[in-house]
């Protein structure tokens, strides 16, 4: 199977059977990546580029190496060095990479829709690489493929996702990927970090969606996965919770909650962490936690979407 | 002088309950009579059989943007769109570069309408200085020089003590204060209705409450002190529940609605389209279907478009980059009629009440009647035609409508202003 859309700007656009064939084609990534020599010629003579308008180094550097695991050539522009200094709208910014030649443009933006609008105006491939609080697809897929590299299956386990679902396109993806893939997903935060409505965000298509719970420890027995998201420490500022000291008791993931979690418990986060606020210095090191197998998948799966985009194109003119 | 004979038209002038086939004279800038088959001679004939004949339409709340941003629209193309879309006069409000904050600008934008001699436009100034809410602007003066209202539009006037002088002070000249309600705490860096639609494009939310709580404040001021207050667009269940308890005690508060919040919801955001970017932002279908039901009820007292022309490169942009507004001129009349009229929510004479003589009590100005000696601003309007929006029609400077590629019933036939022809046949003259 190859994918005859141009773009990935949320799990939305993907199916279920979509999402198994690019968690399936990680496998084979992440076997070349074991090997001596990491790379493969797949997009030799293609080029990626990597938009970041906003800060990242995590995601921005798992797509760079992607793409040259792949043998595409890489260029990397972010805020400080673009136009966008100096006032170029991200429309011309579009048709300007667009012009350089890029086959595809990894797309990072504070502003939710941006990589949608910067796909309507520029013809080659668009991924999102997290969009304000809207989505972060390539994150769901790499946190999927880490589930199940451990229990073998996403069907049927139920995921926790604990802290700022309001802010968080992590969230989002990860609810939408797991409900389609047939996981059951609690929101666990304060009221204040639960958006309006996040409970039907899919239950309109698959009649799931989510349960939310604002007491973790009411919960977290009953757990396969705790999934925990980064807090911001500004979110105290803005009255969202009393203190960081509250929010690390009531939501914090420390050793005296992982005394009664399930044996083979999968503890995530995206990173980069807060040790000793969302999770306690300890428990971000236990065997259990998978946050560095989280960054390692991350390539093998952006190596899935860059060939399923990129690749899948060539392959299908060949068979024609 | 000009006669001119309005034959054989259903004319409906609500103010003088009149609804039936009937003529209209006009001589010079005056209606002179209205009647059954009026015999006169030497005169202008417009045809307006199977046409409605009603009195100018106006539009309270409109942004013609001049001065300061021309680019986007002046006073004159602003007063050609109006035309366009069957309105006489217009209401502009103050949000202009300078402020409308003094009797120069609101001279000036007057002076300018004038030289374009087109519409009547209606000068709002602002109720403080630079629209920042703190210290009022000269509304003698103002009044003196041709404003019709005081409103902040845009912003709030976010201090209680500053909102209750201006409603107390506004009293000496018994001119409405227009409130754009939005409490900017809840509402600050909102995008659009808060809710599901906000949760699943990751976009900040706007909450009803921000809308309520600040029409509940002013509602509570305009008590206190026994003046008139006027809200504009209003778009939720909770302000009319607010608005129609108020009425219920005989307060002095009236309210607008636009096409806009009753035809669209906020799914038509579910693509990021920036041209459904306005504030208050769209609404769930239970708020619209509140507002229609009000509508119907008589809570609202007017139509309003909210015309808010931006430049391309305003609305073409990341979401959170846009701007809030969209034009709304040269598409309010068909969209009523089409999705307000002929969905049975409100008769035509009911809609052509609320474009006419109830902004015209609210703004206390001396038009929408067809009455004998009125100044003669006339729409006819042709309910049955079909149009179809298209962005390179629109005679507005700026084209940032969703309504592009729709396809409504009703257009103006022929409109005239102080006795003068400015569409005739469908097309603008001038």
């Amino acid at each position: 199977m190859v994918f005859k859309k141009k773009d990935l700007l949320s799990i939305k656009d993907l199916s279920k059977e979509e999402i198994q064939h690019v968690l399936e084609l990680g496998d084979s990534f992440k076997e070349i990546l074991t090997r001596d020599i990491k790379k493969v010629p797949t997009l030799r003579g293609k080029t990626v580029v990597n938009f970041f308008a906003e800060p990242s180094t995590r995601t921005r550097t798992s797509f760079e190496l992607a793409a040259k695991r792949l043998s595409a050539d890489v260029v990397n522009i972010s805020a400080k060095s673009s136009s966008l200094v100096k006032g170029e709208s991200l429309k011309d910014t579009a048709k300007t990479i667009e012009a350089l030649g890029a086959d595809a443009v990894i797309v990072r933006h504070l502003s939710a829709g941006a990589p949608k609008f910067f796909a309507e105006n520029a013809k080659c491939s668009v991924i999102n690489g997290g969009d304000g609080a809207h989505e972060h697809p390539t994150q769901a897929l790499l946190d999927l493929f880490t589930m199940r590299q451990k229990f073998g299956r996403i069907e049927g386990l139920h995921v926790g996702i604990v802290g700022d679902i309001a802010h968080s396109r992590v969230a989002r993806s990860n609810l939408l990927a797991l409900n389609k893939m047939g996981a059951r997903v609690t929101l666990i935060a304060p009221p204040t970090l639960i958006p309006a409505g996040i409970e039907s965000l899919t239950a309109v298509k698959h009649g799931m969606g989510a349960e939310i719970k604002y007491d973790f420890d009411s919960v977290i027995e009953k757990l396969d996965v705790i999934y925990m998201l980064r807090i911001q420490l500004e979110r105290q500022t803005e009255s969202l919770f009393p203190s960081v000291r509250e929010y690390a008791k009531l939501f914090g993931l420390n050793l005296e909650r992982l005394k009664r979690v399930k044996k083979d418990i999968l503890v995530m986060h995206p990173g980069p962490m807060n040790r000793g606020i969302e999770i306690s210095y300890e428990v971000a090191d236990i065997p259990q936690t998978a946050v560095t197998k989280q960054v390692a998948n991350g390539v093998a799966i952006r190596m899935s979407v860059l060939y399923l985009l990129l690749g899948g194109v060539e392959i299908e003119k060949v068979a024609n | 002088m000009r006669r001119l004979l309005i034959r054989g038209g259903r004319v409906i002038d609500p103010a003088n309950k009149i609804d039936g086939v009937l003529d209209i004279l006009v001589e010079g800038e005056k209606i002179a009579a209205v009647g059954e088959n009026l015999e006169v001679s030497d005169c202008e004939i417009v045809d307006a059989k199977n046409k409605i004949v009603t009195p100018g339409l106006i539009d309270m709340h409109v942004h013609l943007r001049e001065p300061g941003r021309e680019d986007e629209e002046t006073i004159k193309s602003g007063s050609r769109a109006a035309a366009a879309g069957g309105f006489t006069s217009v209401a502009c409000m103050p949000n202009t570069y300078p402020v409308n904050d003094n009797s120069a600008i609101t001279e000036m934008i007057i002076e300018k309408a004038n030289e374009a001699d087109l519409i009547n436009v209606y000068p709002i100034a602002a109720i403080t200085k630079g629209l920042t809410g703190k210290e009022l602007t000269e509304m003698s003066e103002l009044v003196d020089s041709g404003a019709v209202a005081f409103s902040d539009d845009g912003e709030y006037v976010k201090n209680d003590e500053v909102m209750r002088r201006a409603l107390e002070y506004s009293k000496m000249f018994d001119v409405s204060l227009i409130s754009h309600a939005e409490s900017k705490k809840l509402s600050a860096g909102g995008q659009i209705n808060e809710g599901y639609y906000s949760t699943a494009l990751g976009l900040r939310g706007i909450p009803s409450a921000a809308e309520e709580i600040a029409i509940a404040r002013d509602i509570i001021l305009s008590e206190l002190v026994d003046a008139r207050i006027h809200f504009t667009h209003i778009s939720t269940k909770g302000s009319l529940r607010l608005v129609k308890e108020a009425k219920e005690r005989g307060l002095k508060v009236t309210c607008d609605v636009t096409p806009h919040h009753l035809v669209l919801t906020e799914e038509a955001l579910a693509n990021y389209d920036t041209n459904c970017k306005v504030n208050p932002p769209l609404r769930t279908k239970n708020d619209v279907d509140a507002l229609s039901k009000a509508l119907s009820e008589g809570v609202i007292d007017a139509i309003a478009s909210d015309h808010a022309p931006h430049a391309i490169h305003e609305k073409e942009v990341e979401f959170s980059a846009a701007a809030f507004g969209m034009i709304g001129l040269e598409t309010t009349l068909p969209l009523m009629i089409t999705k307000i009229v002929n969905a049975g929510i409100l008769s035509l004479p009911k809609m052509i009440e609320k474009f006419t003589i109830s902004p015209a009590r609210i703004l206390k100005i001396n038009k929408g009647t067809l009455s004998v000696g009125a100044d003669a601003d006339i729409s006819i309007i042709d309910n049955m035609a079909k149009v179809k929006i298209e962005s390179n029609k629109f005679k507005s400077r700026s084209k940032n409508s969703p309504f592009i590629g729709w396809e409504f019933n009703g257009k103006v036939h022929h409109l005239i202003v102080r006795g003068k022809t400015l569409v005739d046949s469908s097309k603008l003259i001038k």
